[in-house]
């Protein structure tokens, strides 16, 4: 065990001596810029703001039954089919009745694997509804894989729009990503105020040109909707004129006669030749611009306008203007979005738990040193420098992998530093049991190694199975904790074996004469 | 030269009764005090706040956040003198502005401004994810436990290992529910870590007390386990010593955020080396383990 060739010893030093550059390239700055890495920290440490949404699918689901009623409706006219009751319950399903010779009929349309009224996904194997007929009654309730596709679709679309909201905000390198099929993560470092993102993710942004109809009561095609200060309702037509998908710009802009803040856009060209129409026939009506059911404004058209821009008025501070103009470009969400978890931490505090972080590392680390220095002598010596370049290892570890340090990764760097003495301890300890009866040094430190090993194997599985389930488990800062606690145990195993096991062979063989070593 | 030996196994009986009792009341404790569950678990808000006056004091920003209905406010100091942390249950969740007006009814009402350094909020189906990924965890990392022992041991040894390991996560929980303090993400974190702490000790004599019996024939399991904890002792001092010393140090210095953690890990470590040396090895007693049980071992 104590044996050590030319080849090894060069190999060990070469390779601490990476990790001891790696590590110092996080605090000195290298000309060469051999290896551009640095550790990440946390939001914890480095101030920002976690937010965890949930997409709210129920419109969604309720949108698609409604968009296939609608397009069973035109099949049965167009192919006069006679049928009853064509209607969703629960919001979950449609059920309608059909005459008994075409029952078949139907069920075939409905279980046509090309068929777009009921989609088949072959990857699954499943189509979109399931089909329960009994007699001449049908029900269409979505497939548990039509229900998965459904919801990715708007969790994909959904990530998309805060995507570009949160890029249109610009905020420092953002982390957004799926969770599950229902959740979006967002990771917004530096950000110590997220009232401006929240309110933009907030909103489902779905903007519509509607014209406010002459009734006074809600009919079937209106509806009564409020402004957004709450100032008024008005009762607007269900037909929508023009919506936000139409739009190809949105900008923030001071109208010069009237001194105020308004929104300008600029529409496709489908959507230019309609608000074109809409607005030459409907000169000295009233066009309300609702933006998630509320009516932002509802001016009278004084001109018809076909250039494909115009402009939305309404009581708008800059900021508010300039928010309205970043969801418009951006888009609508297809379904609206809670935000079910949020986590702030100031820049001051990041900076406090680091200075923390950093003088409870170094107490730690000298209150060990010293303790193992008194108690082991020598060999305290040669631990302590294993020490010092295992903690060289583990940071650099984690600065090869750009790995996130974490408030409670920190204190898993400072555990490490607690138990990593262990190992060594285990091998002195056996090896002072080996020498007692043993003169000859060298055998006595041999089998002090061979014979710890065991020992020290299944303990430090043991804190790695730990290790892995935190990480498995735990999110953010704990999974950080998880990180640098198990990749503590490989640099910990590492330089117990290689580095102090070469120290101590090195000291031993020059000492062998000596007796008593440790 | 023989070293002096320590009869730990004459205080086995005395122990295992004082465990025994601990683990009771700490059920009882957990039962019907229950824990202090922070807004990690329970859902809701925490806001950590810094007051610019030192005259603010912890009645009169209680007195203030009662106008604002937030229901049932918890105030206390946080680590330095202008330092607060402020928690409770949201009722309205439809006002993402919420944090906004706290801090501005704060500003009107008091003559300070604040600064607020860290905000949580945790939605009711968030907080009981969490509580139950929590527990899983918990109890995965135990069954990881009771299978890999019982891989590189005897059954009898993962029981009395996986024992020793229920003994230190109860009485530290029991701990926590005595002493009111909260329950976070980072105490399950701390008790995980706990979990392969104690079972990187037990393992340690457990090694030392199967090494011994295939040495020895003639010595009986209730003696062995004495002579092995005795080898292992200075080890287990040792390595209990520099792992409390950095746990001490994260303690009082790293801030007031780990102050839990570290708290459970002390605990943890403490009661992690008496049961290794206290449960564990009674268990073994208990069982009757001996030179044929190894062996039987060694032959398969």
């Amino acid at each position: 065990m104590l044996y050590f060739s030319k080849f090894r010893i060069i190999l060990i030093s070469l390779f601490t001596l990476i990790f001891v550059y790696l590590t110092s390239s996080n605090f000195i700055k290298f000309d060469d810029n051999w290896i551009d890495k640095k550790i990440n920290l946390g939001l914890d440490l480095q101030g920002g703001s976690y937010l965890l949404l949930e997409i709210d699918n129920q419109p969604v689901i309720v949108q698609k039954l409604q968009n296939t009623v609608s397009i069973l409706r035109k099949y049965f006219k167009d192919n006069n089919i006679f049928f009853k009751n064509l209607r969703i319950i629960d919001d979950e399903s449609i059920v309608f009745e059909i005459e008994n010779n075409q029952i078949e009929q139907i069920k075939s349309l409905l279980e046509d694997k090309n068929g777009n009224i009921n989609p088949y996904y072959s990857q699954y194997k499943s189509y979109q509804f399931d089909l329960l007929i009994s007699d001449n009654q049908f029900q269409l309730d979505f497939s548990k894989f039509g229900l998965i596709e459904l919801k990715n679709l708007s969790l994909n679309q959904a990530l998309e729009i805060v995507r570009r909201r949160i890029d249109e905000v610009g905020t420092n390198e953002p982390n957004i990503v799926k969770r599950g099929n229902d959740r979006i993560l967002v990771e917004l470092p530096g950000l110590d105020d997220p009232m401006r993102v929240k309110n933009l993710l907030g909103k489902t942004a779905n903007l519509t040109f509607r014209f406010v109809t002459e009734n006074s009561e809600e009919t079937f095609g209106s509806e009564k909707l409020p402004f957004e200060d709450g100032s008024d309702e008005v009762i607007v037509s269900k037909r929508i004129v023009l919506s936000g998908d139409n739009l190809l710009d949105a900008k923030p802009k001071m109208d010069n006669q009237t001194n105020q803040t308004v929104v300008s856009f600029t529409l496709d060209r489908v959507g230019a030749k309609r608000f074109g129409k809409a607005t030459t026939s409907g000169i000295g009506k009233r066009l309300a611009i609702v933006l998630d059911g509320k009516i932002i404004s509802a001016p009278v058209i004084q001109d018809a306008i076909v250039g494909g821009s115009g402009i939305i008025t309404g009581n708008f501070t800059f900021q508010s203007a300039t928010d309205l103009a970043l969801l418009l470009r951006s888009g609508a969400l297809p379904a609206p979005l809670n935000i079910i978890e949020e986590r702030t931490v100031g820049p001051g505090l990041g900076q406090d738990s680091i200075n923390a972080g950093i003088f409870a590392l170094i107490i730690g680390f000298v209150l060990v040193i010293i303790f193992m220095l008194l108690k082991y002598k020598i060999f305290g010596l040669i631990a302590n420098i294993t020490l010092i370049l295992n903690l060289f290892i583990l940071v650099g570890l984690l600065t090869l992998f750009e790995a996130t340090l974490t408030l409670p990764g920190i204190a898993g760097i400072i555990l490490t530093v607690g138990m990593a003495v262990d190992a060594n301890v285990l091998i002195f300890e056996r090896i002072k049991e080996e020498s007692i009866g043993e003169k000859n040094q060298i055998i006595a430190f041999d089998n002090g190694y061979e014979r710890s090993k065991t020992a020290i194997i299944d303990a430090n599985i043991t804190t790695l199975i730990a290790a892995i389930i935190l990480f498995l488990m735990g999110s953010g800062p704990i999974k950080g904790f998880s990180v640098t606690l198990g990749v503590g145990i490989f640099t910990t195993l590492f330089s117990v074996y290689f580095i102090a096991r070469l120290l101590t062979s090195i000291y031993v063989i020059k000492n062998k004469n000596k007796e008593k070593l440790i | 030269m023989e070293k002096k030996q320590i009869s730990f196994n004459k205080f086995y009986k005395f122990f295992n009764i004082l465990s025994i009792s601990l683990i009771i009341i700490s059920v009882f404790l957990l039962l019907f005090k229950g824990l202090n569950y922070g807004v990690d678990f329970k859902g809701g808000t925490l806001i950590e706040l810094r007051a610019n006056d030192t005259q603010i004091t912890i009645s009169k920003l209680r007195q203030s956040l009662m106008n604002i209905n937030l229901g049932d406010v918890s105030v206390k100091q946080f680590g330095n003198k202008n330092d607060y942390l402020i928690q409770f249950e949201k009722k309205d969740k439809d006002n993402p502005n919420l944090i906004n007006d706290i801090k501005e009814n704060l500003t009107k009402s008091l003559p300070s401004s604040f600064d607020f350094r860290r905000v949580e909020n945790v939605g009711p189906k968030v907080s009981a994810e969490l509580l139950k990924s929590g527990i899983l965890a918990i109890g995965l990392s135990l069954a990881a436990m009771l299978l890999y022992i019982w891989i590189r041991f005897e059954w009898q040894f993962s029981l009395g290992a996986i024992l020793a390991l229920f003994h230190d996560v109860i009485i530290t929980l029991g701990v926590f529910s005595l002493f009111n303090l909260e329950i976070n993400l980072s105490i399950v974190a701390a008790v995980l870590t706990i979990v392969g702490y104690s079972m990187n000790d037990t393992v340690v004599i457990f090694d030392r007390v199967r090494e011994n019996l295939r040495k020895f024939s003639d010595i009986k399991i209730f003696e062995l386990t004495n002579i092995s904890i005795n080898e292992t002792l200075s080890r287990t001092i040792i390595t209990s010593v520099t792992t409390l010393l950095a746990l001490l140090s994260i303690y009082f210095f790293g801030g007031e955020i780990l102050k839990g953690f570290s708290l459970a890990m002390i605990l943890g470590v403490i009661f992690g080396t008496y049961s290794s040396i206290f449960i564990a090895n009674p268990v073994l007693v208990f069982l009757r383990i001996s030179q044929k049980t190894i062996l039987k071992e060694d032959k398969n």
